[in-house]
């Protein structure tokens, strides 16, 4: 992000200013926003300065998701006294995003829509459109067999008897994603125990179910089977 | 049909998302019955796109909102949406 003070103020300044605004902050979501306007906590990670020439910062800032860039640019000003606004914002990661060789501009979609369509060649697209178990990729996982599939894109809460897998860095409410044994994106959830308490149960539900991704009927019901 | 290519792909992902944990495995003699389901990266073109994420570099100008609508118009998308920076558009 690029921060422009209203007026010059030392490096070292502007370096101790960020530094208060590493941690748990307050915002309040601007007037024009698409959320409720009550002050809310998120936390800063930090705030690292690339560039300063004394009216313009470079910065990269970590951050929780839903934080407001141009509301901290401003609160920095406050605090130095000097009044600052957002100039520029760009950004660089989110959950496993980065700017990489999967980062494309809306021209090669676009092209690699007409190579669909007019040449029906569907290469260009594929390499473009990532499939959508990419954008879970950084969150801890768990298989699970077949069979436990339908049920949870019906809406039951993922038990122990339905897993296969799971990566041993899960903890208590961490959000997890759960994959079938082809890898397909089923739901996403939040797990009541660590890995290693789960895994030394053989029963009770482990997952309570956030959003369901796969539709029902792509696995057989083999919970309605079982009820009969 | 054998778990192995699902496996395989999983493993990618924790690659690309930087997940170095390791597996705990509770059962390691489930298959998975190639009549369901389909490997992720051999979904039919219009399946791959209904199931798909961009990693779009998104001009300045158009908000958020504004290139999904176009996106959506492009592919011919009844649902789409985005996750990208929480930034009004300026008043022009």
């Amino acid at each position: 992000m690029v921060v422009q003070l209203h007026q010059p103020v030392s490096e070292n300044k502007l370096r101790e200013v960020f530094s208060k605004f590493v941690g748990e902050i307050y915002q309040r979501p601007p007037l024009r926003s698409s959320v409720k306007r009550t002050i809310r906590i998120r936390r800063i990670h930090y705030i690292d300065l690339i560039e300063y020439n004394g009216k313009y910062a470079l910065v990269r800032v970590g951050c929780q998701a839903g934080t407001y860039m141009r509301k901290l640019a401003h609160d920095i000003g406050l605090i130095l006294g000097v009044g600052a606004h957002m100039r520029e914002l760009r950004r660089t990661r989110t959950g496993p995003f980065k700017e990489d060789e999967t980062l494309v501009k809306m021209q090669d979609l676009s092209e690699a829509i007409y190579m669909w369509r007019e040449e029906g060649d569907e290469r260009y697209l594929r390499r473009i459109i990532l499939p959508v178990e990419v954008a879970v990729s950084h969150l801890p996982k768990i298989v699970i067999r077949d069979t436990a599939v339908d049920a949870i894109a019906h809406g039951a809460s993922l038990a122990v008897p339905g897993i296969t897998r799971l990566t041993n860095n899960i903890v208590k409410g961490s959000l997890v994603a759960i994959l079938t044994l082809k890898g397909e994106l089923v739901a996403l959830g939040e797990a009541l125990y660590s890995a290693d308490q789960i895994t030394s149960m053989n029963k009770g539900i482990v997952v309570k179910i956030k959003r369901v991704y796969i539709e029902p009927g792509i696995y057989p019901a083999a919970w309605r089977k079982c009820k009969q | 049909m054998s778990k192995g290519a699902g496996l395989e792909f999983i493993e990618k992902l924790n690659r690309y998302g930087g997940v170095d944990a390791e597996w705990i495995v509770l059962r390691d003699n489930e298959e998975t019955d190639p009549r369901y389901g389909v490997l992720p990266y051999k979904r039919v073109i219009e399946e791959h796109i209904r199931n798909g994420v961009i990693n779009l570099d998104k001009p300045p100008g158009p908000t958020s909102h504004e290139v999904v609508a176009w996106i959506k118009k492009m592919l011919g998308l009844s649902r789409a949406g985005h996750g990208g920076t929480l930034e009004r558009s300026l008043p022009k």
